[in-house]
């Protein structure tokens, strides 16, 4: 029978060291929702939404308040919508209209976000993936909560750097449509390599073709765990690597396993089969809720020290072995995520003059994404923006892990200057982009080969 | 008709276990708090399984393992009831289901 002290350890986790379940997200599949009219492709993506999800939000609330326990968002993510609309849609505004009807949907179910607005190229554009990526600024202009994602490249595949290309212009095109508010469209567009299909975190969630009609995908956190667990195990004397990678997992496995639970009764409550656990880290803004104080902890005065990237290293790893015994199915991003802006104590190492691009993006190399919520220059170029996509997907490509962009070329702001993003997302400071050029490569088109260690059959 | 109605029954044992829940109560040490509790949960026909206590740093500290079984008042009527005991008491009441910590603490 569970005794007092677990109960005391559990609640304590819940109400002093910001556990909670970070997402409930709800892959539903739209492909028999392509129709050749426009205005019926729509009608059936919002019925079929709203039949699945109607429900989504009441039952994460219930859950949450039987087991007191935080389930910040409820979201849903979809087929990527360049392949539904791909019979309907003749021009890139097809694809807005698309877009308007998710945003409704969204809003009439209460999901904060609906990810999926979607192209995969990694190899090549078709004609209507090009449309629905040209379509991007308009759509994260007009809507509210709608993330869009675009895969780049994969380790099978390569880069496509024709899509590279395009994509340093679609964000440079994004920040300027929403620069009355910070270039905020920019915050709910993400470049990816290696994207996983059942990715539950927003904005590169999306529902793979090779998932079934709905399922159920839960994302957990606790950053804020693993620091308290880690100051109480220094508390006598410094704890050696054993201890320290033993107190990770035990932790990790701990918060998983609140994951795991939720994620069986949202599946059961809404009868949509349960998919996988994404046992990330997930920083926000709050005080305490950060990966960066983790790092703190395990020994680097400020993240971006030499250090950083072996502690990062450590501490991806022990969270993955914590929580894969914890949940029977693991997926989606899973590791620690390093994002600026939602998390204080990246934004305190950026202002501290600590912490890089250059460092982030070798800190990368060995956590679950990528160069996430970084606020960069207005006047960056898009060709230097490209360049940045490039250097990312290629770590992601040699490395076999998924790598993301999302950075946000704020239109008015220089180095220096903070933008205010609001909510989770948080602020950040503007960081300064190497001055040098990169146009004579990303201006060659075509796309870079498969790496050698890719060819295993 | 054998497999249903184990089917049914193997449901019924599963709704049983959710249907423990654990009420903790953490707050300054006063007199009358379990009375208070007791007195509520025994007029809600909730029956306690399992009662320990503690202080820490003068803070009381309680858990009572509790059968919701008989119970007709919903779970939300009932989180929201003992909050409102709490608060009179001058004292912090949550009510889980047990679920979550048996999932943490137990492979």
């Amino acid at each position: 029978m569970i005794n007092i002290s677990e109960v005391l350890e559990t609640n304590k986790m819940i109400e002093r060291e910001h556990l909670d379940v970070r997402t409930i997200t709800m892959g539903i599949s739209l492909i028999d929702c392509a129709d050749a009219d426009l205005a019926a492709c729509c009608r059936k993506i919002h019925d079929k939404i709203y039949r699945l999800a109607k429900d989504l939000v009441q039952t994460g609330e219930d859950i949450s308040r039987q087991f007191g326990i935080p389930i910040v968002n409820k979201r849903i993510s979809v087929t990527p919508i360049s392949i539904v609309g791909s019979a309907c849609c003749k021009t890139s505004d097809d694809y807005v209209a698309i877009c308007q009807t998710l945003d409704q949907v969204a809003e009439e179910v209460g999901v904060n976000f609906i990810g999926g607005y979607s192209a995969i190229v990694s190899k090549g554009m078709t004609q209507n993936d090009k449309l629905l990526i040209r379509s991007i600024p308009k759509a994260l202009s007009t809507t509210d909560r709608i993330c869009s994602s675009v895969v780049v490249g994969s380790t099978k595949t390569g880069i496509n750097m024709d899509a590279v290309t395009l994509m340093g212009e679609i964000i440079k095109e994004t920040a300027e449509e929403t620069s009355d508010c910070d270039s905020l469209g920019c915050a709910k567009l993400v470049v990816l390599c290696n994207a996983p299909d059942d990715n539950p975190f927003m904005a590169g969630a999306f529902h793979g073709v090779s998932e079934t009609d709905a399922v159920i995908n839960v994302g957990v956190s606790g950053p804020g765990v693993v620091k308290h667990a880690l100051q109480q195990m220094d508390e006598r004397r410094l704890a050696d690597f054993e201890l320290l990678c033993e107190t990770i997992k035990r932790t990790a496995f701990k918060i998983t396993r609140v994951g795991q639970l939720v994620a069986q009764e949202a599946a059961k409550r809404l009868k949509v089969p349960f998919g996988i656990i994404d046992l990330s880290l997930a920083p926000t803004p709050a005080i305490g809720d950060s990966v960066a104080d983790i790092l703190k902890c395990i020994g680097v005065e400020q993240p971006g020290a030499p250090g950083t990237t072996a502690a990062l290293a450590l501490l991806n790893d022990q969270v993955k072995k914590g929580g894969v015994m914890a949940s029977s199915y693991v997926g989606g991003l899973s590791g620690a995520f390093i994002p600026v802006s939602e998390d204080q104590g990246m934004i305190e190492a950026v202002e501290a003059g600590a912490l890089s691009i250059e460092k982030l993006e070798a800190m990368t190399c060995v956590c679950s994404v990528g160069l996430d919520m970084i606020a960069i220059p207005g006047t960056t170029s898009a060709h230097t923006i490209s360049g940045i996509i490039a250097d990312e997907s290629a770590i992601g490509m040699v490395n076999q892990k998924t790598t993301a962009v999302r950075i946000i070329p704020v239109v008015g702001k220089a180095v220096g200057d903070t933008v205010e993003f609001g909510g989770l997302l948080g602020h950040a400071p503007v960081m300064a982009v190497n001055p040098f050029a990169c146009s004579r490569f990303v201006a060659r088109g075509g796309r870079i080969p498969a790496p050698i260690h890719s060819f295993k059959n | 008709m054998y497999f249903s109605r184990l089917i049914v029954t193997l449901q019924k044992k599963q709704d049983m276990n959710n249907q423990r829940a654990i009420i903790t109560v953490v707050g300054k040490d006063a007199i009358g708090i379990i009375a208070k509790v007791c007195t509520y949960l025994a007029d809600s026909s909730i029956n306690i399984l399992d009662i320990s206590q503690t202080i820490v740093q003068n803070f009381f500290n309680m858990m009572m393992i509790v059968d919701l079984s008989k119970t007709e008042k919903s779970f939300g009527q009932l989180v929201d009831e003992l909050k409102a005991v709490g608060t009179d008491a001058g004292v912090q009441i949550k009510c889980q289901l047990e679920a979550i910590f048996d999932k943490m603490h137990r492979i």
